[in-house]
């Protein structure tokens, strides 16, 4: 009978599909209920490159591998795209089971719910609360309730500068004050070499800037309720101060403007195309760029002189990376585990001297290690002149939104078109109406 | 028929424009895939200070490729032959029949065409999400759920080209093979698939090729393991410190079985197309 | 059973349209078992997707209410308000957004259709190496896209790109100009766009110069036309049916592209090449905001229906007074 050809024909399509679904459906992490379970974990890019990353990281998690059992599945994840893949996983509930966020944004991923909250009980499970460095910790969420994330990488801003330019252009000293920096950056700009190099086309760079120079022009992006401010006349300034780096000052390559995978200034400091960056702590990077540890020289970032009306002495952000476990992982032990073992001393000793940051917690400064000159000046901007970026839930937006905005205003400016007061006003009210302010 | 001088001289003048700008990148691809790579770092040369094929042997090491190019193969291969089956039976029918909403289907498939690919994007995206949240079904992320997004825009163009290709065949031989004692089916069966087989091929191979460069749903909807292609090149060419001679000589690797396969096919391509859009 | 349908009741036109009742599902139900599995996966993948559109559109569907949107707030209108609200900064650049949209289109649309004409009719009689020409023409259109325009992104580059290794070469630029942000980056996507459109363009008018009649040239060449004349009083007027349905194709497909511009900006583009496509998407999965989002989709959607309908009701139009 015919409609048994039909039924056979449609069973075979059906089948055919099943199958092919049924053998491409098996992607994603492992979650088998052996004892042994393979954990996923996103690493933020902290290294030269995200291969670098890889082959730092290798042999910390052969070692946890070799300890536990347990294996862990690495990926790096470039910054362009870190906040985006962590929020499509928070939302979707899909994503790894411990993975690396950038320290402001912990109250804004905090408030989604996706993170595990590190009660006391779980605190204890990977060695105790009291082993981090209370300033590190402080940035692990909103205050008042339990943190979702732990400190893994404490960093902070600095005015790298390379000593052998400066010492060929005559300048004795870093510059203290903002007008002593555009001098000197404008003596060390010539012939296609340039005073400063910025990661201009790229989002938490531009933010983070921004943040410390509205800082010291006693600007706030947020105000005490929480509500967004990004337009204010000091915020206005901050980001004028930016631009005209490049526009007015000219210290900067207007090709610097498509700077946005997040190495691409440090490289053009380490190798001798720019003599001065303002980067997180860099030194394991610098090395392996392959620039002489004795041009490396570094000094708080400069502040205005005199000081504007409620301005702070302000460096610094107070950057750094936690590590977060995911509440929906099926693996929650074998995660804590990993969590222990990644902010356990020998793992934070090893892993900060090769990225060149700096431990978060505080049996690993009895390394001599973390005693160098450069260590030191990081850990006094943090103690001194570090500020933290405003812990609250719309953190990721604005940072997102800001730094749009800034990556914007400086493609204007290396363009040709004069960017104005007036423009960056409208830039930032725009991208105040995105949070729905 | 004759031919005045200004006419050839316009030609080959037009032509040659046109021509080099349709290979510059082709030019540049396959020679920046053959330079060593302090060639792209600097300004741009025309030709490699010398040849070298060490791009296509470190271009696996550097970029995730052979993850992607196995998504890209599976999520593809099966979208468009999910897609040609059932669009073959649908287009059978429509060719073949006159009933009650046969126009309303043709509209439908053909209006959603033009539908921009966000519009379905964003509910996909929650419909999946939530499918998880409530079944444990796992779509976000998978190869699957890209499939099923995949078919969105490869199904209805099968339908569309493959009742085009059908009314091309002639009724007759249905009907012969219907006097001959063979019902329907028997004739879709014996006689109209295999006379279809060039335009069936054609139009899956269209369709591979059209998911295989598709980049909305796949930079959304899969995870470093379920990557395609398209978004993991794009991504590498981004995101990351760029080895411009490894990605052009990926970008070359991944063409050239594409572009071969095309150059093929065009000729059914085109037959279909126009015949559809004739009508 | 259904050995009794004779393929020749169904395909007849004047087939009774309703057939006694009793018999019907007997008669005519072979076309819509057919169509079952097309129907089904329809209704999975673009009706139902469609309709949640619609519905997410009219709510407040944030970051928080992704993983339940049963628990997302109702909000009325007001996704639409926030949009089309132009005195407000996300309805200013929606609009922004818009207009660069339909400026890049129409230039893309015009410049395709007039490549890719030019290329169809000097191809149209024999030649010497008239197939290498045509196979040359077709290839931007067969490479992937995003292997291509990954090409075309380094061709744009600053510093180390070929297009300012030319200009500057031939002495045309003074400076190395920027192509991939800036007031050019609007130029930059729409040559890449051309590029990759064009030859869709050739390669439609090919098929369609091909169905001419040879004799017309002939009439046309005994009346004293010259070439352009045979192009102007017998190429052009019957090619119209064909530009049509290329020029309505080609606007949809360009106005609602998304992989040139991302692969060519990424997801931030500059705001002087900012595709609608790419803006949705941007405000959507940046914001995670997806009723704006879906507001945003929907009234796209209903301009290019209207676009639509309305070129397709003047082609009706000028085609019976024609």
């Amino acid at each position: 009978m015919r409609p048994t050809k039909l039924s056979t024909l449609a069973c075979a399509a059906a089948a055919a599909a099943a199958l092919s679904l049924a053998a491409c459906g098996s992607s994603g992490s492992n979650s088998g209920s052996s004892a042994k379970p393979t954990l996923t974990y996103w690493a933020s890019n902290q290294g030269t490159s995200l291969q670098d990353d890889q082959h730092v990281l290798a042999p910390q998690i052969a070692k946890f591998t070799k300890q536990t059992g347990i294996k862990v599945k690495v990926t790096v994840i470039p910054w362009t795209t870190l906040l985006t893949q962590i929020t499509a996983a928070t939302v979707s509930g899909k994503g790894p089971d411990v993975l690396n966020i950038g320290n402001t944004w912990s109250a804004s991923l905090q408030a989604t719910g996706a993170f595990l909250p590190f009660t006391s009980s779980v605190m204890n499970t990977i060695g105790g609360s009291s082993r981090f460095l209370a300033g590190s910790l402080s940035a692990t969420g909103a205050a008042g309730q339990p943190p979702t994330a732990v400190p893994l990488y404490s960093t902070a801003y600095g005015l790298y500068y390379n000593k052998a330019e400066f010492a060929a252009a005559g300048i004795s000293a870093p510059p203290a004050t903002w007008s002593e920096f555009v001098t000197d950056a404008k003596k060390l700009t010539k012939g296609g070499h340039y005073g400063l190099t910025l990661e201009a086309g790229q989002i938490p760079e531009n933010v983070h800037l921004a943040f410390e120079l509205s800082q010291q022009q006693g600007g706030s992006f947020f105000d005490s309720a929480g509500k967004p401010t990004f337009d204010t006349p000091q915020n206005v300034a901050a980001v004028k101060q930016m631009i005209d780096f490049m526009q007015t000052d000219k210290i900067v390559n207007p090709s610097d403007a498509q700077y946005s995978k997040g190495t691409e200034a440090l490289t053009d400091y380490a190798t001798g195309k720019s003599a001065m960056v303002f980067w997180q702590t860099a030194s394991g990077s610098l090395a392996k760029l392959g620039m002489k540890a004795s041009d490396i020289g570094v000094a708080p970032l400069p502040l205005p002189d005199p000081m504007p009306a409620g301005g702070k002495k302000v460096t610094s952000m107070v950057a750094g990376i936690n590590l977060a476990i995911f509440k929906d992982s099926k693996n929650l032990s074998a995660a804590e585990q990993f969590v222990k073992f990644m902010t356990s001393t020998p793992t934070q000793e090893s892993l900060n001297h090769t990225y060149g940051s700096l431990p978060t917690v505080q049996a690993a400064y009895s390394d001599p290690a973390f005693n160098t000159p450069a260590v030191k000046t990081f850990r006094s901007i943090l103690s001194t002149t570090a500020a933290p970026m405003p812990a609250v839930a719309a953190e990721s937006q604005f940072e997102t939104a800001v730094g749009t905005a800034i990556i914007h205003l400086y493609a204007s400016a290396a363009t040709g078109k004069t960017v104005t007061n007036a423009m960056i006003g409208q830039a930032l009210s725009q991208a105040q109406q995105q949070l729905g302010g | 028929m004759h031919e005045p001088a200004w006419f050839r001289w316009v030609r080959v003048i037009v032509l040659t424009l046109l021509g080099l700008f349709a290979i510059a990148p082709v030019y540049v691809m396959l020679t920046a895939s053959l330079k060593p790579l302090p060639d792209v770092e600097g300004a741009f040369r025309w030709i490699p200070s010398h040849l070298t094929f060490s791009p296509f042997i470190d271009m696996w090491q550097t970029i995730p490729l052979l993850t992607y190019l196995e998504n890209s193969l599976i999520v593809c291969s099966v979208a468009s032959v999910a897609s040609v089956i059932v669009a073959l039976l649908a287009a059978y029918a429509v060719s073949r029949y006159r009933f009650h909403g046969r126009q309303v289907f043709s509209i439908t498939i053909l209006s959603t065409q033009m539908f921009p690919g966000i519009l379905f994007l964003l509910p996909l995206f929650v419909i999946f999400v939530n499918l998880s949240q409530d079944t444990g079904i796992n779509l976000y992320g998978s190869r699957t759920g890209l499939i099923i997004t995949y078919m969105t825009f490869t199904l209805p163009f099968a339908i569309w080209m493959l009742v085009a290709y059908l009314d091309t065949i002639p009724r007759e031989l249905d009907e012969a093979a219907t006097v001959d004692g063979t019902g329907p089916l028997g004739a879709f069966i014996r006689v109209v698939i295999p006379a279809a087989i060039p335009g069936i091929v054609a139009v899956g191979i269209y369709a591979f090729m059209t998911a295989w460069s598709e980049m909305l749903f796949a930079s959304v909807l899969t995870n470093d393991s379920t990557r395609t292609l398209a978004v993991g090149l794009q991504g590498y060419a981004t995101q990351n410190q760029v080895y411009w001679n490894q990605i052009m000589a990926a970008s070359l690797t991944v063409s050239v079985p594409i572009v071969v396969g095309f150059l093929l096919l065009q000729r059914f391509l085109v037959a279909g197309m126009t015949a559809g859009s004739v009508k | 059973m259904v050995d009794t349908i004779r393929v020749e009741q169904g395909v007849t036109p004047s087939a009774p349209s309703s057939p006694p009742k009793r018999r019907w599902w007997r008669r005519g139900s072979l076309p819509y078992v057919l169509l079952i599995p097309a129907i089904l996966l329809e209704l999975l993948i673009h009706i139902v997707p469609m309709l949640a559109g619609v519905g997410i559109s009219f709510l407040q569907l944030t970051l928080f209410y992704l993983r339940n949107w049963r628990a997302a707030p109702f909000a009325g209108f007001s996704n639409y308000a926030v949009a089309v609200n132009f005195s407000s900064a996300t309805g200013q650049a929606l609009l922004h957004s818009f207009t660069v949209t339909i400026i890049y289109t129409l230039i893309v649309l015009a410049g395709a259709w007039l490549f890719g004409m030019a290329a169809a009719v000097l191809t149209q009689r024999a030649f010497r190496g008239r197939g290498a020409v045509r196979t040359l023409f077709l290839i931007p259109y067969a490479l992937p896209v995003f292997a291509s325009v990954i090409t075309w992104n380094f061709m744009l580059q600053r510093d180390t790109g070929m297009v300012n290794q030319l200009l500057l070469s031939l002495h045309l630029v003074g400076s190395r100009p920027f192509w991939l942000i800036g007031q050019d980056s609007f130029w930059s996507l729409v040559v890449v766009q051309l590029w990759r459109t064009w030859p869709f363009a050739f390669l439609i008018l090919t098929a369609g110069l091909q169905s001419i009649p040879a004799d017309l040239y002939e009439a046309a060449s005994l009346d004293g036309a010259g070439i352009l004349g045979q192009v102007r009083h017998v190429t052009l007027p019957l090619i119209r049916p064909v530009n049509r349905v290329l020029l309505l194709v080609l606007f949809l497909w360009t106005f609602n592209d998304f992989s040139v511009p991302f692969t060519l900006f990424g997801s931030a583009p500059p705001s002087q090449a900012d595709i609608i496509s790419i803006h949705i998407y941007e405000n959507s999965f940046v914001s995670w905001n997806f009723g704006t989002g879906s507001a945003m989709s929907v009234l796209l959607l209903l301009f290019l229906l209207v676009v639509t309908l309305v070129y397709l009701a003047l082609g009706r139009r000028g085609a019976r007074h024609a």
